[in-house]
Parts: C-alpha cells; structure tokens; sequence
C-alpha cells in the first residue's frame, strides 16, 4: 500500500490505538518556554508525578524576555514566569538553555539550530508556531498546556489523526519574491481556515529549491492556514543543515539512510490537492486582522463583503481600494519564529545597507536566537542596522506578540516580518502589515511598502 | 474532570467567524502561573472599554444574558495561539459548552482537555441558536449527541473516545499511565532497531 510521508510519520510513532481512533503516539521532542509550561508542572508536583524523559525535552526562554537589556527583567510578572522554568527545570532535570546561553532564543529558532530538530521525529511544543518543525519532514505540532502535561508525564499523547493535503507549489519565485510571500499567498487565496482538519505537505521544483530556513518560513505559518502541521520532504538540503550541530545523530550516515525512506509515494495518496504556481506571484501585504486579509503589493484592498472585513477596516484605519503603497509605516518590525534567521537579517540588511530609514519610522532588529544574533554580529550585519537607524536587539519573541516591552502604539502601522495580524497582537490598538523581510526592509526606508520587483537587485 | 452528561441553560451569541485566541485572553493574562481565575479576562478587550469600564455594548455585559453557559459563534472558533488560558478563561467565566460553525483543531483539543464542550452544528442551526431569545434554555445531551432547542433537536458528531472520557470526567494522564507497558515496548523495540 502506497502512503503519504506524513502517513508513514504517523504509523511509526503509534504506541496504542485503533486506525480511525484517537492513537497514542510517542513524542521524540518536547520544547519548553515560559508561557505555557508552569501550569503543567505544577500539575505534575500536585499529583506526585515525574518528567517521563527528561532527556527528550529542552528549555528555554523566548516569549517573555525583554530584548533591550535581557538580562533585567523589569516586569515582575514576566519575571515570575521567568523564573518559574528556571526553578522547574533545575527541579525536573531538564536541559534549560536560560539568557546569555549561547542555545536560548525562539523554541523554533533554537529547535532546528541546535540539531534537536530532526526528520523523522514527532515534536510538540506549547506554541501553535511547532509546525516550523515539519519542513525537516518530521510531525510537528502544537499543543495546549494538558497536552504539555500529558507529554511530560508520559512521553506521550493522545492524537487523532488528520486528513492530509498536499500542496503542489511550483515554479520559479520571481525577483523580490520571497519564501514568506508563498504562505501568505497561499493563505491569501484559500482563507484561514482552509487546512483544518489536514496535515500539509509542501512539495514540488519551488519547494525543493528552498533553503532550510525558507521551508521553516513556510511550514511555520501554516498553522495560519488553520491546520497544525506542515511538512516538507527531508533531502540533501536537509540532511547538509543537520550534518555537524550540536545534537545531530552521531551516526549521520544510518541517519540519512533512515530519513530518505521518509517521502510520499504517489501524489494519490493525498486526501486533497492543491495547485500553487508561483511563477506571477507577487510580494504580499496583509492590510487586515488575520493573515487571510492579504493582496498582492500592486493590487487594491478588497471591497467589504462581511462584518469581519467592516471590523478589520475599522480597526486597521484603512479603506477598501487602497493599496499597500498608502499605508503610512512608522514602525518596522525584523524578527521571530517565521522570519528571525541569520538568512532573513542577510536579506534586510542588503537593502538597508546605505540606506537610513524614513524619519518618524521606528524599526527593531531581533534575531531569533543568541547563535542568530552571534552569526549576524561576526557578519557585521548588526552595523549595517544601527548605520539604517534600527535598533539592534537581544534575541527573543519580542515585538510580535508584545508580551515583554516590545510593543506597537496603538494606531501605528507596523511593517513586519511576522506571522499574525491580530488586533492587539503586537500592542493594544497596533495595525500589523505582514510581509517578507525585504519588504518590510523597503518600507522602513520609504515609511511606505512599495512593489520592491521594481527595484534592481 | 466533572462528567458532562446534560447541560441546560440560556445561551449568549457572539457571532464573528475567526475569533482568534487574542481575543478571547489578552496577553497580559497568559503570563500568569496558575491554572484560576481567568473569568475577568475573558474577550476582555471587547468586555472593558478603555478606562476598565463595562462595555455596555458587549452582548457579555447585557444582564439578559447572565448566567449563560452556553456560548454560540461562527467559523473557525479558537483560531491562532495554542494558549490554553483561552479556554481556562472560558471556563471560569462559566461557560460549559461552546456551540460553533467549526472549530479551530488544537483549541478544540484544549477544549476536550478542560471539559469545556465543544459543539459543531451546521451554519443555519448556529444562527438559530444566536437569535433565540436570551431566557429561553438549550439542551445539550453529550451522551446523546443531541442539542434541544425551541421544539426541534438537533444531532452533533463527536469522536467516540473523547466522548468516553468526557462523560466519565477520566483524568487523561491517569488513563494513560495504563499504558505504561506499551510505551516502555515501544521504546525498547526504537532502541533495538
């Protein structure tokens, strides 16, 4: 019988359960961060439990930590949070990767770059941005904070297993077209809830050309797309970035062996299907309240044709027929799990190079983990930022979900590179305008997007 | 977990498709350690106005509606974040049942995990449900799958062993600590592979 990877994923980690019932499945890796963990383990002390295999879960911090002087935690609850996972760490006998650690930054950042992250596992986290995890062709996923208990405890969880679709995603990205506009695009097109119920698969020529930290841009968002896993094929691309980090197997070559056997058989097997051409994709730009309210840079704002749309418009201070060039940017935001990467700063830091951002814009550069922000500092990249104007930051979550100091005013339109466009997400009445780093690196230099395939290499 | 068994109360309608879990908690609530007393926060930045105020707006903050149990709402219920206090914060404020178009996947687990009911009924019977007048009961019956409302009853689907467990109010990990012997095969069988 032929099958799809994530099929074969699945079949491999089955502890107990029936075909077409909720199946126990094992978990190789659980990471850990500040906000959604303390209740759990809380729940184990209550009731006298252990962590089932301290030895597949790591640590760290990433959503709460302010990123100006990390190291002072101004906020006395962020700072009991904080300090929480210190203290349950040390108590469980979890590997903990605290601030100024060279391994501390985003859980998806830190994940992939420390080798924890590899295909073929099942990794969960308390963080719905776990599906970055799948572009390594493994099943990642996000989890509430029972599920983290039920993990912790048992190394296990009860999971009921998904339909699967694949996304045929083919040609090649034109200039100024970038890995973050595929999953916008997509998104843009089928809506925010068109993968509930699915696990995704991203495949074909435009996939297998993308670099690791590309197809971690795309897996990461699909939970935007409504469903909670999104793979990619592991391929020489994947078997070059794991070779050699931290907790790569120690056997590369059984490991590879393994992990190629990890691939759909026959596009048949897929429950759905979906085409994708990039070849006329055009950069993106959410002008709404949800990653779904997206157009393409030179096409207007839609009309409105609901509540929700009446309520965006009404929230985001902007006007059907307008287009992204209108919108007034005083804040940039260069960042998080989908788009914190050495290779993301690379591209904003090649347009900013030179340049000085608009006056009156404000524009934060945070890397994605310490090693991010090292790599960057060695490349000189974090010169090339304070030269533009930004502010060069310490690695965390920062800006895109305003849990720590980072935060949009409210009324102000923030070009970033992140991932929800919420209201409230980035700060109390803050308007977020999703794009890729580029754009968003155009736009902090005009205080306005503009259609940056114009523009010459 | 308390079993569910039946559940009858009026029911309050926030209609918007896509309420995301930013809505329904605000930041600032999720940085807190403890398990309780989400109840204040819930969709608080529709509840409040700006100065801390009651929203007299907010279809929460109309007594006709107090006491409620019951919430009906759209599409894509509990997208965004996989932030549990959203549905702790749902619970606390008194809500046992969440009756919707569709459910966003992991909140609907959150749900399940917390027992909070998640109902999915079709558009039409939502919209019924949402225009029933405020003191006018509902009737959800989990082991029958039924919801009863003004004269008619109307069936839901719900996978057989979240029922099982909801019903019996099972503690997941207690149940799954059954299990101990597979899980320790399983891994021997990794290692010797």
């Amino acid at each position: 019988m032929t099958q799809t990877m994530f099929d074969k994923l699945w079949q491999r980690h089955v502890v107990a359960g029936d075909d077409g019932e909720p199946q126990l499945l094992y978990i190789d890796l659980q990471l850990l961060h500040e906000v959604t963990s303390p209740q759990a383990f809380e729940g184990l002390r209550e009731n006298h439990r252990k962590v089932h295999s301290p030895e597949r879960t790591f640590a760290t911090l990433d959503h709460n930590v302010p990123t100006e002087d990390i190291f002072n935690v101004k906020d006395a609850i962020s700072r009991k949070q904080i300090e929480t996972l210190r203290a349950n760490t040390k108590e469980f006998g979890i590997r903990f990767a605290d601030v100024g650690s060279d391994e501390q930054g985003i859980v998806h950042v830190i994940g992939p770059e420390l080798g924890l992250t590899q295909p073929g596992m099942t990794i969960v986290c308390g963080d719905s941005h776990t599906a970055t995890h799948g572009a390594f062709g493994s099943i990642g996923f996000g989890i509430g904070t029972s599920e983290v208990e039920h993990v912790l405890a048992t190394q296990t969880i009860w999971q009921t297993k998904p339909k699967t679709m694949g996304v045929h995603v083919h040609g090649k990205l034109p200039h100024g077209v970038y890995a973050k506009d595929i999953i916008l695009g997509l998104i843009a097109r089928e809506g925010v809830a068109f993968g509930t119920g699915y696990a995704i698969e991203y495949y074909g020529d435009t996939i297998e050309a993308l670099s690791m930290e590309e197809r971690m841009s795309i897996c990461n968002m699909t939970i935007e797309g409504g469903a909670k896993y999104g793979s990619i094929r592991p391929d020489q691309t994947t078997f070059d970035y794991v070779r050699g980090r931290k907790y790569a197997p120690k056997n590369m070559d059984a490991a590879i062996a393994d992990w190629q056997t990890l691939y759909t058989d026959s596009e048949d097997d897929f429950d759905r299907v979906i085409d994708f051409d990039v070849t006329t994709l055009a950069p993106i730009v959410s002008w709404g309240t949800n990653p779904g309210m997206a157009v393409p840079v030179d096409r207007p704002f839609p009309e409105i044709q609901n509540d929700d749309d009446k309520k965006a418009y009404n929230y985001i201070g902007l006007k059907p027929g307008q287009t992204a060039e209108q919108i007034p940017i005083e804040f940039a935001f260069f960042g998080s799990c989908t788009n914190g990467r050495l290779s993301d700063l690379k591209v904003a830091a090649n347009v900013l190079k030179g340049h000085h951002i608009a006056p009156g814009v404000t524009a934060l550069v945070v890397p994605g983990s310490r090693s991010v922000k090292n790599a960057a500092e060695k490349l000189g990249l974090d010169q090339i930022f304070k030269d533009a104007g930004c502010d060069w930051r310490e690695p965390g979550c920062s800006a895109c979900l305003g849990m720590n100091p980072d935060q949009v005013p409210a009324g102000v339109h923030c070009a970033s590179t992140t991932n929800r466009n919420f209201e409230g997400r980035q700060g109390v009445g803050a308007r977020t305008h999703l794009a890729s780093p580029a754009m968003v690196a155009y736009a902090a230099i005009n205080g306005h997007f503009i259609d940056i395939r114009k523009v010459a290499d | 977990m308390k079993p569910i068994g039946q559940i009858t109360s009026t029911v309050v309608a926030v209609m918007d498709d896509n309420i995301d879990t930013d809505q329904l908690v605000p930041k600032q609530a999720i940085k807190d350690t403890t398990r309780k007393n989400y109840g204040d926060v819930l969709f608080s930045n529709r509840r409040y106005l700006g100065d801390g105020r009651l929203n007299p707006e907010f279809v929460l903050n109309d007594f006709k509606h107090e006491g409620a149990q019951i919430l009906i709402t759209g599409h894509n219920f509990g997208y965004g974040s996989s932030w549990e206090h959203a549905v702790w914060a749902l619970r606390d404020y008194g809500f046992q049942a969440v009756i919707a178009k569709d459910f966003n996947d992991i909140f609907y687990m959150n749900c399940i995990n917390n027992g909070v009911l998640p109902v999915k009924l079709a558009d039409e019977q939502c919209d019924q449900l949402a225009s029933l007048p405020a003191d006018q009961p509902v009737t959800i019956d989990l082991p029958q799958q039924t919801v009863t409302f003004a004269g008619q009853t109307a069936q839901f689907e719900i996978n057989a062993f979240w029922k099982d467990r909801l019903v019996k109010g099972i503690d997941d990990i207690e149940a799954t600590e059954t299990f101990d012997n597979a899980i320790k095969k399983f891994e021997q069988r990794r290692v010797e592979e």
